[in-house]
């Protein structure tokens, strides 16, 4: 088995600005927010974000990474709309590929199957094809002769998610309920990436979880870093649920540039470490602008 | 019966939404907000008993619980990942209540952002499912706050397909797609017209027709006798208040 152990500073050597990276989770749970704090320290930009967006796309496009959003939605959960990637797009800051989120899968399994398209009925009709005059649509070679939508491969330069548990193969496992569409993101990948809560040796998975929760294999992973607190303030469930005192500060931050400096200064101006000790103290403790 | 003065006016929301479940089977009922939640809940309890429930995360669950009751008191029957949802929405064996920030006379949704799409006035979610789940499976919408900003003429973002947007796709996007009801804290609604513009079904007891019209952005359908929406029967009106909704969540969506 290969050793694909990588530190975060590793992962962002691997990518160059103007890439199309995937980043997994769905909203405000599981969403690999280490490598995407890592990417705010970076000096890349004109980023493609492909995303079931929650906070990962926010800090993006507030950090002024993003030259383009492809998205079906950008939520907090708890919290409807995220502040900062609406600002974004009501500067008209950045470009957008607004697509149903069932369409946001097949373009994903169109790409980790190698096919160019995939046929749906999802986005007949609706604004989501006036707004792409790039996708098509395709007749049926059958009898039934119907026009679908041909949804086309998302293809991704480069891919992230944030799993529970990984050995130093690169396999990962997911032990809350829900694996998203994790898996998709990595196959529609040139370059993959699992962060995770804990390294663990692979025969210790057995007793973290039943064999269905060991679902990302090595097949899809190029290099894993073990991140703890990694998923912070998404969910990241059974190992922490979603931090919503700091969720809300994230969110309350965006209305106040100097509210939102002193926020970066105290969370996002840090190495990994240091945010996850200042993320420990008390949210209510903060104080605007004054440290 | 009930008496009709005893009723709040969320009640009648929950009756109204869960009339949207009324003959169904075995589907899959996924329901966004408190009145459609309660609705679903009730329809499940009364005269739609083969419904099937989602747990708000990643499974089906066992019988029709209260609002609020915490996951680890759920019993649950089956996965289901968001991955699986899209096998049952193109599958079509669903039936939705999703909200809208923005509807039209012809049943179209916008969940998207308000205002220019290209630099929107207000973002809002995005599209979500909205354009795969009404193409594919019967969908309803629920409103808390009739008004002429949420009822509007043209939606700016058309998210949820209505159906002159369906019938210009041609047979593939009319073949499942049927927008059924939509409800507000005023009403109820519905395409049954000839050209399946919005019509006014029923009023909420206590709000005129009148009420309705001016809160509304386009001129609505509006029949020679327009009902009031039902009453709830006495077990009804027991299982919302005791069973399903002890806490009073829905006087928080709708104000008496």
């Amino acid at each position: 088995m290969p050793d694909k152990r990588l530190s975060l500073d590793d992962l962002v050597g691997e990518f160059d600005s103007g890439m199309t990276i995937g980043i997994g989770g769905w909203g405000s749970r599981r969403k690999p927010m280490a490598a995407v704090r890592a990417i705010l320290r970076s000096d890349l930009t004109d980023l493609t974000v492909v995303s079931y967006g929650g906070p990962d796309v926010g800090l993006l496009c507030a950090a002024g990474k993003v030259k383009k959003v492809v998205f079906a939605f950008v939520t907090l959960d708890s919290i409807p709309t995220d502040p900062h990637f609406r600002a974004a797009r009501q500067a008209g800051a950045v470009e957008t590929m607004e697509i149903d989120e069932g369409m946001f899968y097949l373009g994903l399994l169109a790409a980790s199957q190698r096919v160019p398209f995939l046929p749906t009925r999802a986005g007949l009709g609706s604004d989501v094809l006036a707004h792409n005059p790039s996708i098509r649509t395709i007749t049926s070679p059958y009898e039934d002769g119907e026009e679908l939508v041909a949804m086309p491969a998302l293809s991704l330069d480069a891919a992230i998610v944030h799993v529970n548990r990984a050995d130093a193969g690169g396999s990962g496992q997911i032990l809350g309920p829900d694996p998203f569409f994790d898996e998709l993101f990595l196959g529609a990948a040139q370059r993959r990436y699992v962060t995770t809560e804990r390294l663990v040796p692979t025969e210790q998975f057995a007793s973290e979880g039943p064999l269905q929760t060991m679902s990302i294999s090595r097949l899809l992973t190029d290099g894993v870093i073990e991140t703890p607190g990694g998923a912070h303030f998404t969910a990241c469930v059974p190992d922490y649920s979603r931090d919503e005192a700091f969720q809300k500060a994230y969110a309350s931050a965006a209305g106040d540039a100097d509210t939102w400096a002193a926020f970066r200064r105290r969370y996002l101006e840090l190495d990994e470490a240091g945010y996850q000790e200042a993320r420990l103290e008390p949210v209510a403790a903060q104080g605007g602008a004054s440290r | 019966m009930s008496d009709p003065t005893d009723v709040s006016r969320a009640e009648f929301c929950a009756i109204a939404c869960a009339e949207v479940f009324r003959g169904d089977g075995e589907v899959m009922a996924s329901a966004f907000g408190t009145a459609p939640a309660l609705g679903a809940r009730l329809a499940k309890l009364t005269f739609a008993p083969d419904l099937v429930l989602t747990d708000g995360d990643a499974a089906l669950m066992v019988g029709a619980p209260a609002l609020g009751t915490a996951p680890s008191e759920l019993i649950l029957e089956s996965h289901m990942p968001y991955r699986k949802v899209f096998d049952v929405v193109w599958s079509g064996r669903r039936n939705l209540i999703m909200m809208a920030s923005q509807i039209d006379r012809t049943g179209n949704q916008n969940i998207s952002a308000i205002g220019d799409w290209a630099k929107p006035k207000v973002q809002l979610i995005g599209v979500r499912g909205a354009p795969g789940n009404t193409i594919n499976h019967p969908t309803s919408y629920w409103v808390p706050n009739h008004s002429t900003r949420s009822f509007v003429e043209q939606v700016d973002v058309v998210s949820g397909v209505g159906y002159a947007r369906a019938a210009s796709a041609g047979a593939p996007a009319t073949r499942f797609h049927e927008i059924r009801h939509v409800v507000s804290n005023l009403g109820v609604f519905d395409f049954d017209t000839p050209d399946h513009t919005m019509r006014l079904r029923s009023v909420h007891p206590g709000v005129s027709v009148d009420e309705v019209m001016e809160a509304t952005g386009f001129s609505l359908v509006i029949p020679d006798d327009v009902p009031d929406t039902r009453l709830p029967t006495p077990e009804e009106l027991g299982l919302l208040r005791d069973v399903l909704d002890p806490r009073c969540l829905r006087d928080r969506e709708v104000k008496a």
